[in-house]
């Protein structure tokens, strides 16, 4: 990582100890802490890290975006950050400059569409949409018009049913009736729905694995300091052996999501090594938010369990963000398809290409 | 707790393209020569010795030792680079492998200079196969309740004991052993183990090939009467064997080989299903590929730390405890997933035979080299909790 992509790390993570710490969130109930940090987020330039300063943005690297995700998933940040990250770089890639506030990214699902009518109107329902109830515009991937096109729309012109996820975050069903958006053009070559996806879901990957960075850490300080029968627990070699596995899960997410982040920041196009980073980082990290989580409450034991515990931020958080941009499940059909119509030969050369 | 686990993501350098393509071109060669097939794992003749001197005379062998010792001073990248391209193939590398990744390194660091200039070219030209002389009857990951005997006699010490599942002793030349000088202490129960270049096929070793459940023959029993090593073949520091072993383990732990050893299946599941697979077949093909690409990040980060001069110990674990779990359960997946294949399938016989193989193969796999329990044990210890 360079000099400048540690630099808007460290910002993120010095704001994220300061006015997001977990035991501080969790015993707010009335989440005083939200209007306080998207304030510093904002005049850090974080949420528009991703958009060139020309259209509003403060023009950081793609890497060193993808770095304060992963630290925004160590602190289980629970405002619209990544969406208004990938929204300002959805918008960004037409051209189109980004407001400022809120914002979230429809699609969200690879399954659901957005179409563009002939009269220049969005329609179509977008279910899943990460804090789609606290954005104030939705960047939007429609198609239509032979192809994809790109648009900004008021998120009071939108219906907006709401929902929770495992994390008890918004995730919303939003339904576009002849909207009218505030700006439209046509999506550059190459970007497509899938692209939208496998960014949305490397995002998610390393806010996933950063949740498992957090898991691994305070698991391993709960074991040190826990006494039953007569010792640590972390004396015990039944739960060495279980955080031993939590490391290994951790590790194995931090090394998909990162690897992933890092091919599409130095990426030409998304072709097909692309798309084997960013979909094996969705499905490893989601694999290792079931196994990895699952042990953290098992060393945490009943406190674990309890709403007054920080452990559930992590471990709820790294769960719900599996099913945004596509499930493990979904990507892993679409590689074994891919897979498969390469053929059993160019297994090996696509696993070795980087 | 520890400093974080780093797997920092690593891109293949460019010279490593071009190298990727001669090995290819090299092995697609020998394959085509009919020097081995892809396709069997299982054959008898593992030990090629013809093959291993031209995977020398490529230059593959040592890539990364000095070249006054006959080696390349290329990187640990291309080296890892050769080797997984090696292992993908199912390549006969039997006689070199040990010599390449682990003893050649050892010599490097301990032995005196006269048997570096012997020996190292030697390796650097596929001529010569090492063994590794640890486990015991009764010290298997117990490495350091070792007992074979050496006691010192006239310029040099008898060795007395045996060595057992040692692998390719039946046709080393020779084996890096530790073997007993002092009793351990009270204070340090891994004290008085010392590390020995052992010459084989002298008086003294007898070499008892032990049968495995695979049908081969490739580890062994070693017993030693009196046998004779000389003083100038003592490794290292005397009594402090355990010093030594802990930096060979990140080299020993992390590479393509912890999880390529049942790959072949893999290919063979994707042949069987064809061009456009059923929901099942894709998704159980789609994770397993997942996880293995995953993996494999995470091998060549340890590979490029290595590079970087770094003893990622821990990491190596990780990479050794997920790698070779995952290669164990390879075959049972893709035996899951080809249960519904087409039975006129035309690579049908070959993959049950493979599969057939790699079941066999599958138990051995988180034992050899450090069992998943000696990882976990390592990888408890480095986040701070033994």
């Amino acid at each position: 990582m360079a000099e400048s992509e540690n630099i808007v790390v460290e910002t993120a993570e010095k704001i994220f100890a300061d006015l997001a710490d977990a035991q501080t969130v969790n015993n707010d109930k009335k989440g005083e802490w939200k209007a306080p940090l998207w304030q510093a987020l904002s005049e850090a330039g974080l949420p528009l890290a991703w958009v060139a300063e020309e259209f509003g943005g403060s023009g950081a690297s793609l890497a060193e975006g993808f770095g304060v995700l992963g630290a925004a998933g160590r602190f289980a940040i629970a405002v619209p950050l990544a969406e208004t990250m990938l929204a300002g770089w959805l918008l960004a890639q037409a051209k189109i400059s980004s407001p400022e506030g809120e914002m979230t990214v429809a699609p969200a699902s690879p399954k659901d569409r957005i179409t563009l009518n002939a009269d220049g109107s969005l329609s179509g329902r977008a279910r899943g949409v990460p804090f789609a109830k606290a954005a104030k515009h939705i960047a939007v991937l429609a198609s239509g018009n032979g192809g994809f096109s790109i648009a900004l729309v008021d998120a009071a012109k939108v219906r907006v049913e709401a929902g929770l996820n495992l994390g008890g975050d918004h995730s919303d069903t939003v339904s576009f009736d002849h909207v009218q958006p505030l700006a439209i053009k046509p999506a550059p070559k190459g970007v497509d729905q899938t692209t939208l996806m496998l960014m949305g879901g490397v995002a998610r990957s390393l806010q996933i694995a950063g949740a498992l960075e957090s898991m691994l850490e305070i698991s391993v300080r709960y074991s040190n300091e826990r006494v039953a029968f007569e010792k640590k627990i972390s004396k015990f070699q039944a739960v060495q052996h279980n955080l031993a596995k939590l490391a290994g899960e951790s590790a194995a997410a931090l090394a998909a999501a990162t690897s992933a982040a890092d091919a599409i920041a130095n990426a030409k196009s998304f072709d097909d090594a692309v798309f084997l980073e960013a979909v094996s980082a969705k499905i490893r990290c989601s694999e290792a938010a079931e196994k990895g989580g699952g042990i953290a409450h098992q060393v945490h034991g009943a406190i674990g369990f309890t709403i007054e515990h920080i452990l559930h931020r992590y471990t709820l958080r790294a769960l719900a963000w599996r099913d945004d941009f596509g499930s493990e499940s979904y990507w892993a059909v679409e590689l074994g398809k891919l897979v498969a119509a390469r053929g059993a030969d160019e297994l090996w050369p696509l696993v070795a290409s980087r | 707790m520890t400093a974080a686990l780093r797997f920092d993501p690593i891109r293949l350098p460019a010279e490593c393209v071009e190298l990727r393509k001669q090995v290819r071109a090299f092995l697609a060669e020998e394959i085509a020569a009919g020097t081995f097939s892809p396709f069997k794992p299982n054959r008898e003749d593992t030990d090629v010795p013809e093959f291993s001197r031209k995977v020398g005379a490529r230059g593959w062998l040592g890539m990364t030792w000095p070249k006054k010792y006959g080696g390349h001073e290329r990187s640990f990248l291309e080296r890892y680079v050769v080797t997984e391209e090696m292992r993908v193939a199912n390549a006969p590398t039997r006689r070199f492998f040990v010599a390449d990744r682990q003893s050649g390194p050892v010599l490097l660091k301990y032995a005196p200079e006269h048997i570096k200039m012997d020996i190292l070219p030697r390796i650097c030209r596929g001529e010569i196969c090492f063994a590794i002389g640890m486990s015991e009857p009764n010290s298997g990951s117990d490495l350091f309740a070792a007992k074979t005997r050496a006691t010192k006699t006239d310029g040099g010490y008898l060795i007395n004991g045996t060595k057992i599942w040692t692998s390719s002793a039946h046709i080393a030349d020779y084996m890096i052993a530790i073997f007993r000088t002092s009793p351990p202490t009270k204070e340090n129960r891994r004290h008085g183990l010392t590390q020995f270049l052992v010459k084989m096929k002298q008086p003294g070793i007898k070499v008892n090939p032990i049968g495995q459940i695979t049908g081969q023959y490739e580890f062994n029993e070693v017993v030693f009467t009196d046998h004779f090593i000389p003083d100038d073949h003592v490794l290292g520091e005397i009594d402090g064997a355990w010093k030594q072993a802990t930096s060979e383990l990140a080299y020993e732990r992390s590479g393509p080989e912890r999880f390529l050893e049942t790959y072949y299946v893999l290919t063979e599941l994707v042949r069987a299903v064809g061009t456009s697979p059923d929901t099942r077949s894709a998704e159980g093909i789609g994770r397993l590929v997942a996880q293995l690409h995953t993996m494999r990040r995470m091998s060549v980060s340890v590979a490029g730390m290595l590079q970087a001069g770094k003893e990622p110990v821990v990491e190596a674990s990780i990479v050794k405890d997920i790698g070779t779990v995952w290669e164990q359960q390879l075959p049972h997946r893709v035996r899951d997933l080809a249960a519904f294949v087409d039975e006129t399938a035309t690579n049908r016989e070959t993959l049950e035979q493979q599969l057939s193989f790699a079941i066999k193969t599958a138990p051995k796999l988180t034992i050899q080299g450090g069992t998943t329990e000696v990882l976990r044990g390592i990888i408890a210890r480095g986040l701070g909790l033994r």
